[in-house]
């Protein structure tokens, strides 16, 4: 099902064409920021001299501190009394970032929700419970205008209070639910928990936390839906950015909205299709925070044209920050790409540690595994074969060779919150 | 012939290649009484298994568990040796004659006199063909 068929859809000429318009309109608007007209002018760069889309290697990228200096209103490119609305992202350190809409950017917001939401099935004869926090989080409003721009019955049931949550579930025959990964695992305990029917539930909206593919077949298995992945972030309006279509192999990325690139997070290259890099975003519609060639920090990759829904090319689900990128003899390596790994080899467990030191001039990479404890037999000769399935395994995936080393079972650092599970001492020495 | 009675229960310890596991574990057995009758370490890269003999192997698998260790139990079987020169190339002669796959082996010599520890693949096929060769099995309860 389409809510916009024809841009949904639009062929690659056309597409640029609109591209390439919404651009320039993009770099026009921008100049109403000072800190982009001094980016421009010290870049050098005119608005004409945006010809083609490949131009847009010329700007410079903006980065997440640049959004923090500029606190509050530093990139509104509108005059405050036309922003109708604020939300603001909290940053780990330091200042939060402010984002503002116009009446038209929440109107263009809605409807990519709005796109995202009937691609998987959705329409106004469902039932929504919206079980994302309605502050300053964009991922409560913005799912709730969307939801409703399709006709929907909307549940603004934000977070918290889980057995009531469930209670409305059942009481009011919900069909759909957006919430965090980690919560919907939470309410599928709950509701175990009080024995609680969720019959009515079909689809399962889950984002704002990265998410694997095993999570998914648990929350399928004990909430009864289908899982989507959606990706957005609040620079780029909120949530609603990319989904994933009925195929669940990528999200679709709304390209008349958001020109992407992918780039080496070291270098700032460009990379092609099929490499892994960061996902760079300018996104093509917004009037009250226009932003050119805004680094999201999210590791992706764009993927092969050709989706069977007819929608235009895919990222792949998000696996990382590009701050946990190493380089490894050149390669880039991302501690979630060993964690893919560790996790699909049940005779280690999922903690790991990795350290790299530069050897002869070469850099080494050492990973620290434990052995699972229940699959100990007690032979070396198993565990020198499991250490070679483990060095074989990360092979495949990294295409680098590495030494991996066995641990004890529980030996290994745990972490909450935010892991530092690798250790670079190539600086150490010379 | 009762084979169950020769096969005796090793215990085999995951151990980190780093200073102060065996003395960590030859410890937590002190500390429960558990007498170690004999051991051996085994290295790959990085990590190796501790086997050990010792009396009380369920006690002993306990306490090492419960302080973090990776515990296994091992059927190992044990061959009386000639202690005298020429005795283990008798016993390795004989298990070599009678086509017995060993895994590994180690040696100790305690009250039983010399003793040869033998990690076998086919512990019962083993035990039949060395006490038809005529050598001595010692039997589990000797031990634990
Ligand atoms: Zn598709």
């Amino acid at each position: 099902m389409f809510w916009d068929k024809k841009i949904e859809t639009l062929k690659r000429d056309e597409l640029k064409s609109l591209q390439l318009k919404r651009l320039k309109k993009t770099v026009r608007q921008t100049l109403n920021v000072d800190f982009y007209r001094q980016h421009l002018s010290n870049a050098r760069i005119r608005v004409e001299d945006i010809r083609t889309l490949d131009d847009i290697e010329k700007i410079p990228f903006t980065k997440k501190q640049d959004l923090r200096d500029g606190y509050p209103f530093g990139f509104l490119a509108v005059p405050l009394n036309n922003v109708v609305r604020i939300h603001t992202t909290s940053g780990t350190t330091g200042k939060p970032t402010v984002v503002g809409y116009t009446r038209k950017d929440l109107d263009t917001w809605a409807d990519l929700i709005a796109r995202n939401m009937t691609m998987v099935g959705i329409t106004e004869d469902d039932v929504f419970q919206n079980m994302v926090n309605y502050g300053m989080f964009t991922g409560g409003l913005g799912f709730h205008y969307g939801a409703e721009k399709i006709g929907m019955t909307v549940i603004p049931s934000a977070t918290g209070n889980t057995k009531r949550q469930i209670e409305m579930i059942a009481d009011f025959g919900v069909t759909t639910i957006h919430c965090t990964p980690s919560y919907a695992m939470h309410l599928s305990e709950v509701a175990e928990e009080m024995h609680a029917s969720l019959d009515s539930l079909r689809t399962g909206i889950f984002g704002a936390e990265p998410w694997s593919e095993t999570m998914r077949h648990s929350l399928e298995e004990r909430l009864g839906v289908t899982a989507f992945d959606s990706y957005g972030l609040s620079e780029l309006f909120g949530p609603g950015v990319a989904f994933e279509c009925p195929e669940r192999n990528g999200l679709h990325i709304w390209h008349d909205a958001y020109l992407i690139e992918i780039i080496n997070p070291q270098t700032g290259e460009q990379l092609s299709d099929g490499e892994r890099g960061e996902l760079v975003v300018t996104p093509l519609m917004k009037e009250a925070m226009p932003l050119l060639r805004y680094r999201t920090g999210d590791i992706t990759m764009k993927m092969e044209d050709g989706c069977i829904c007819t929608r235009g090319q895919k990222i792949a689900r998000i696996t990382g920050r590009s701050d946990d990128m190493l380089v490894i003899r050149g390669i880039n390596v991302f501690p979630s790409q060993i964690e893919h790994v560790l996790l699909k080899i049940p005779e280690v467990g999922n903690q790991f540690m990795v350290y790299v030191d530069r050897v002869n001039h070469l850099d080494e990479m050492i990973v620290d595994v434990e052995i699972n404890r229940d699959n100990f037999s007690g032979e070396l000769a198993d565990l020198a074969r499991i250490q070679k399935k483990v060095v074989k395994e990360l092979r495949d995936a990294l295409e680098l060779r590495t030494t991996v080393k066995l641990v004890e079972p529980g030996s290994l650092p745990r972490f909450e919150g935010k892991a530092k599970r690798v250790i670079d001492r190539r600086g150490d020495t010379i | 012939m009762d084979v169950k009675k020769f096969v005796i229960k090793q215990i085999s310890v995951f151990s980190e290649n780093r200073p102060g596991r065996l003395a960590a574990i030859a410890h937590a057995l002190g500390e429960e009484n558990v007498n170690i009758l004999a051991f051996s370490i085994a290295e790959a890269n990085g990590f190796g298994v501790v086997r050990a003999l010792v009396d009380q192997p369920e006690k002993a698998y306990k306490k090492l568990s419960s302080i973090g260790f990776n515990v296994a139990f091992t059927d190992v079987i044990a061959v009386h040796m000639q202690d005298r020169p020429g005795g283990l190339y008798e016993i390795a002669k004989m298990l070599g004659d009678a086509n017995i796959n060993i895994e590994y082996s180690y040696a100790y010599s305690g009250k039983e006199g010399a003793v040869l520890i033998l990690r076998v693949d086919q512990v019962v096929d083993a035990i039949e063909k060395i006490s038809k060769s005529g050598a001595t099995l010692i039997e589990s309860s000797v031990f634990h």
